[in-house]
């Protein structure tokens, strides 16, 4: 059928979007409005009209193509470029490769999983304004998954460690941290999870992964991973905006929601600093040229753009998150721990760790001037020396792991880094481990939840973590191995340190291939 | 006072696009980061379409910086001639 215009006139923004989203809305007649939105009312938030929210970007699903398919466009012609030209040779050095291996089996399936969770909670908001905005998020993060699965697969052609990354979601150690995190959230009612995922997370910590990390991955010669970085990117500053916009309609629509939506804030952006304890250990040492420190980092984007929120958010009573003192003694600290914990066991990852030079060791000492020196670069020295005397240091006792964040207990108290955190609860005859004041409160407002927690050590020692048909009794049996088998990480090959790793031979193999006539 | 910011991607399409805010926020201080140009300032920032118009010499709609666009902070209101990013404290 073809229509005609006949006004000649052409919608304005704000009217095109009433039109497109509330205009395409209808009020149900012959079903109860609590039996189609069933999940509305047990978190306990009070909503009495829809009609008050707003969404900031008025985008509609006929511009949300179009924009989309041009950032997919551009996306594409350069992800091809990048493969067809071997721009995998012209990155820093092999080293950096590991960082995007964490990125691919610890990150982007989190991207999928943010996809269910906003094609959720769309589906249960009666709200079309809401309801449009989360659809759109939710292609957005399916968008985000495969274009970061494609560009990174081209790394798979030639480098250890890429080939299995959903297998290994499920199962490898430190990836039950992300996985966990986002389970917490997509196991949330809707609003909660709004407030976990569009508010805490995008609005609040996003940005400290995909700005100062996808510009590092410019500045070590990644372009596959820029472009997918800052395609992405693109998409959050939507989705931050949605962030805030359902924090402030939550808010002003009841005062009985301020105190839900204050713990939830509280633990989710504790929940999400822990898991960024990753990312900043990326930045610190598995970028070969460096473009800012965490510390730096944190600071720009969590202390300056977190405060101005805050401060912003005062006027409906809300109070900056908890733990705020911990974490601001901790920047200067988690990193270091973190990578100290991943070269002692690089045995058990599907990534190579290394010793950092000593330009980057100064370089560190630099950005670290009350931290570095005194508590960490002695020890990376020793284990550098004794690397050196073909003793290089790893650690086969496993660690024991918080329940709530499931990161082992590397953290230190506030205030004291020479002392471990620990803290502990007892529930129902069992006790429970927790890294921080932070995880133990949140572990005893939903104990029930958190006492089922899936733990990879827990789960190693009941035997849970080998393949099917392992005999644990016969003599010289090696669990390590049968772990790694479990996991599909090849031995000698995929972990172990990148000194004398095949990645390191490769590339400076093919890298001579491409500078010479050899 | 709180800070507001805006990043886009560095490239071809949005030098006149940097060009223009600047112009239209003499308070603006722009930082140049590998890849990307972030863009802060204190207590708002405003992007106009006609600005932009006037320095590529076609029409423009302000959705196209969708594209282009890394992060911003702040609450947003965007209309057909600006977009506005302000903290209310």
């Amino acid at each position: 059928m073809d229509m005609k215009a006949t006004s000649g006139k052409k919608l304005g923004l704000k009217e095109k979007y009433r039109h497109m989203t509330r205009g395409l809305d209808w009020e149900p007649s012959y079903q109860k409005k609590e039996d189609i939105y069933p999940y509305m009312a047990y978190e306990g938030i009070k909503i009495h009209d829809w009609d008050k929210w707003e969404d900031p970007f008025r985008l509609t699903m006929d511009s949300y193509w179009k924009y989309q398919a041009e950032k997919e466009r551009k996306l594409y012609a350069i992800i091809d470029a990048y493969a067809q030209n071997n721009g995998h040779l012209n990155v820093t050095d092999a080293r950096y490769l590991n960082a995007i291996k964490l990125f691919l089996t610890g990150i982007s399936p989190l991207e999928y999983m943010a996809h269910r969770g906003f094609a959720h909670a769309g589906r249960a908001f009666p709200g079309a304004g809401p309801r449009v905005a989360c659809l759109m998020q939710s292609l957005d993060e399916i968008r985000h998954a495969q274009t970061q699965i494609h560009a990174l697969s081209n790394y798979n052609k030639h480098y250890n460690g890429f080939h299995d990354f959903s297998h290994m979601l499920q199962r490898v150690w430190y990836l039950s941290v992300p996985r966990s995190f986002f389970d917490d959230a997509v196991t949330a009612g809707p609003f909660e999870f709004m407030v976990a995922i569009g508010f805490s997370f995008e609005y609040v910590l996003t940005n400290l992964l995909f700005v100062p990390f996808v510009s590092g991955a410019a500045y070590n010669g990644d372009m596959g991973t820029m472009t997918f970085g800052f395609s992405a990117q693109s998409d959050e500053a939507r989705h931050m905006t949605l962030g805030l916009e359902i924090i402030k309609f939550i808010l002003e629509q009841d005062p009985d929601n301020v105190p839900i939506v204050q713990r939830w804030i509280d633990k989710w952006t504790w929940r999400g600093y822990r898991v960024l304890t990753l990312v900043g250990m990326m930045m610190d040492y598995m970028l070969p040229k460096r473009i800012m420190s965490w510390k730096e980092a944190w600071e720009v984007y969590f202390e300056q753009n977190g405060g101005a929120l805050f401060k912003d958010l005062a006027r409906y009573g809300i109070r900056p998150p908890k733990w705020l003192d911990q974490i601001a003694f901790d920047k200067d600290h988690i990193s270091h721990q973190a990578w100290a914990t991943f070269y002692q066991y690089g045995a058990a990852s599907d990534f190579h760790t290394w010793s950092p030079t000593d330009d980057e060791l100064d370089w560190l000492s630099k950005k670290y001037p009350d931290s570095f020196d005194k508590y960490y670069r002695p020890r990376l020295e020793h284990w550098r020396e004794q690397a050196k005397q073909g003793k290089r240091f790893y650690n086969t006792t496993l660690p024991q792991l918080c329940q709530v964040c499931q990161i082992p207990m590397i953290f230190t108290e506030p205030g004291d880094p020479t002392k471990t955190c620990y803290r502990e609860v007892d529930y129902l005859g069992e006790k429970f481990h927790f890294c921080s004041d932070g995880c133990k409160e949140i572990f005893e407002n939903e104990p029930e939840k958190f006492k089922q927690a899936w733990l990879p050590v827990n789960q190693i020692y009941q035997g849970n973590c080998f393949p099917d048909g392992t005999d644990p009794t016969v003599e010289d049996f090696e669990p390590l191995a049968k772990v790694l088998e479990y996991y599909h990480v090849n031995f000698g090959r995929d972990n172990l340190d990148f000194e004398g790793s095949e990645d390191q031979k490769n590339f400076a193999a093919w890298r001579g291939m491409a500078t010479t006539n050899e | 006072m709180s800070t507001v910011f805006i990043a886009l991607q560095a490239n071809e399409d949005t030098r006149p696009i940097i060009e223009a805010i600047t112009a239209d926020n003499p308070h603006a201080v722009v930082n140049q980061q590998p890849a990307m140009v972030k863009i802060d300032a204190e207590h708002s920032l405003v992007v106009r379409r006609q600005t932009i118009e006037e320095l590529i010499g076609r029409d423009f709609d302000l959705q196209e910086l969708q594209i282009n666009l890394i992060t911003l902070s702040g609450h947003v209101d965007e209309t057909d001639d600006e977009l506005t990013l302000h903290w209310n404290a």
